[in-house]
């Protein structure tokens, strides 16, 4: 190691270049692994959060559609922090889904509805029922 | 020949100068020297070095050419080596042959090979192109041989995911060229970021190793002779991996001090002072 890499090293300005390589090499063995370059996954992202936004509101800013690799496996992870739900046209769902009429049909699982809670988050326009109990909570998709 | 099937194993690495040859070259005697028939074909038709390595390259009359367009028996052509009788090598062609080499040609002269022989090593060319994929046709199972660079562990990825897709089974990984220095310092990626990476079992892990050259300039590979040489003996633990033996793996960080030693006794024998 030169001295001056060393020094850095020492005082913390810089990453060990194993590291970096590590790091480096499990980005591009992502993309390698999918056959999938940036801007094609771009373009997915853009269409799965268009597609995740029919039904519910999502943080666009913080959302997050990547492709990850571990195992020769890679998957695309989608982490979509949700604002809340959005409300459907009743005819779009089944209407067996759930028992508490008062809580409609809401994508993400888990949810409780015996406290439909109202989110003080959502300023303003259609409180109560449809703000759901699982805010921000990530919703991930794999192949 | 043999009652047990012949292993058909492909020596790959995708990119070129990671040791593919030197791996061969090295496997092929040691597993002759370990009792087993063996024959390394050149499958790399535009840039053979095999023969190179091996010290046969003066003794190359026929090759897999002249196997397959019949002007002569496979006997004749099979050039066996000097001290090593349970070796032999399949010369490669010349690189004409790329132009209408088919993986029927290629697994046909496999078999010819693994009627005689319990282990057949086939050298694979760099790259992932025609001629790689008529190598994997004819293999069995392979060994990918990488170093602890950028370029050729993404290399290798590519050549593991070609061999999946081809059927190739069991794929086993050498790890060459590690530094065991520049690991301690993290300036080289260490054995299992690449084996995480990569996510292959570990055949073998050799450390750089100056002697490698001096055995290639003589066309003595480092296991001929029982080389005490850290590659020497990685090379041949390699070999008895294959055959199902359990080898420990070295540890880099203290095979460090295992080369002042060898060094401090190189010196010695030299000098004649001891």
């Amino acid at each position: 190691m030169a001295l001056f890499d060393f020094l850095q090293h020492l005082l913390g300005l810089q990453k060990p270049s194993a590291t970096t390589a590590r790091e480096r090499l499990q980005l591009v063995l992502a993309h390698d692994r999918s056959d999938l370059n940036p801007e094609l996954l771009e373009r997915m992202r853009r269409e799965i959060l268009e597609v995740v936004q029919k039904y519910v509101e999502i943080d666009i800013e913080s959302g997050d559609v990547s492709l990850a690799t571990d195992d020769r496996v890679t998957a695309l992870v989608a982490n979509l922090p949700i604002r809340r739900a959005r409300p459907l046209p009743s005819n779009s769902l089944e209407p067996k889904a759930r028992a508490n009429p008062t809580n409609p049909e809401v994508l993400a699982p888990g949810d409780n509805p015996e406290i439909p809670e109202p989110n003080p988050m959502t300023d303003g326009g259609n409180p109560g029922p449809l703000d759901s109990a699982e805010d921000h909570a990530p919703t991930a998709a794999s192949p | 020949m043999t009652a047990i099937p012949a292993r058909v194993i492909l020596i790959c690495s995708g990119k070129g100068g990671v040791g593919k040859t030197t791996l061969t070259a090295n496997l092929g005697i040691a597993l002759a020297r370990l009792g087993e028939t063996t024959v390394v074909l050149d499958a790399d038709f535009g840039l053979r070095n095999l023969d190179l390595l091996l010290g046969l390259e003066n003794r190359i009359v026929y090759n897999a050419q002249d196997v397959l367009e019949e002007t002569c028996r496979l006997e004749q052509a099979l050039v066996k080596h000097k001290q090593e009788p349970n070796l032999s090598l399949l010369p490669a062609g010349n690189a004409r042959m790329l132009d209408w080499l088919t993986s029927d040609d290629m697994k046909k002269i496999v078999g010819m090979l693994a009627e005689r022989a319990n282990f057949v090593l086939i050298d694979c060319p760099a790259g992932i192109e025609t001629g790689f994929r008529n190598a994997a046709a004819a293999a069995k199972e392979a060994i990918v041989i990488t170093t602890p660079e950028m370029a050729a562990v993404r290399d290798a990825d590519r050549v593991i995911g070609l061999l999946n897709t081809q059927g190739v089974a069991p794929v086993q990984m050498v790890l060459n060229r590690v530094r065991p220095k520049m690991v301690a310092n993290q300036d080289m990626l260490g054995v299992s970021d690449v084996t995480d990476i990569l996510a292959l079992p570990l055949l073998g892990l050799v450390l750089e190793d100056e002697q490698v050259i001096t055995s290639t300039n003589r066309g003595e590979p480092l296991t001929l002779n029982g080389s005490l040489s850290p590659a020497g003996r990685a090379y041949m633990n390699v070999a008895r991996r294959l055959r199902g033996e359990e080898v420990p793996l070295i540890d880099p960080s203290r095979e460090r001090r295992g080369l002042r030693a060898r060094l401090m006794g190189k010196i010695r024998r030299t000098t004649g002072l001891f």
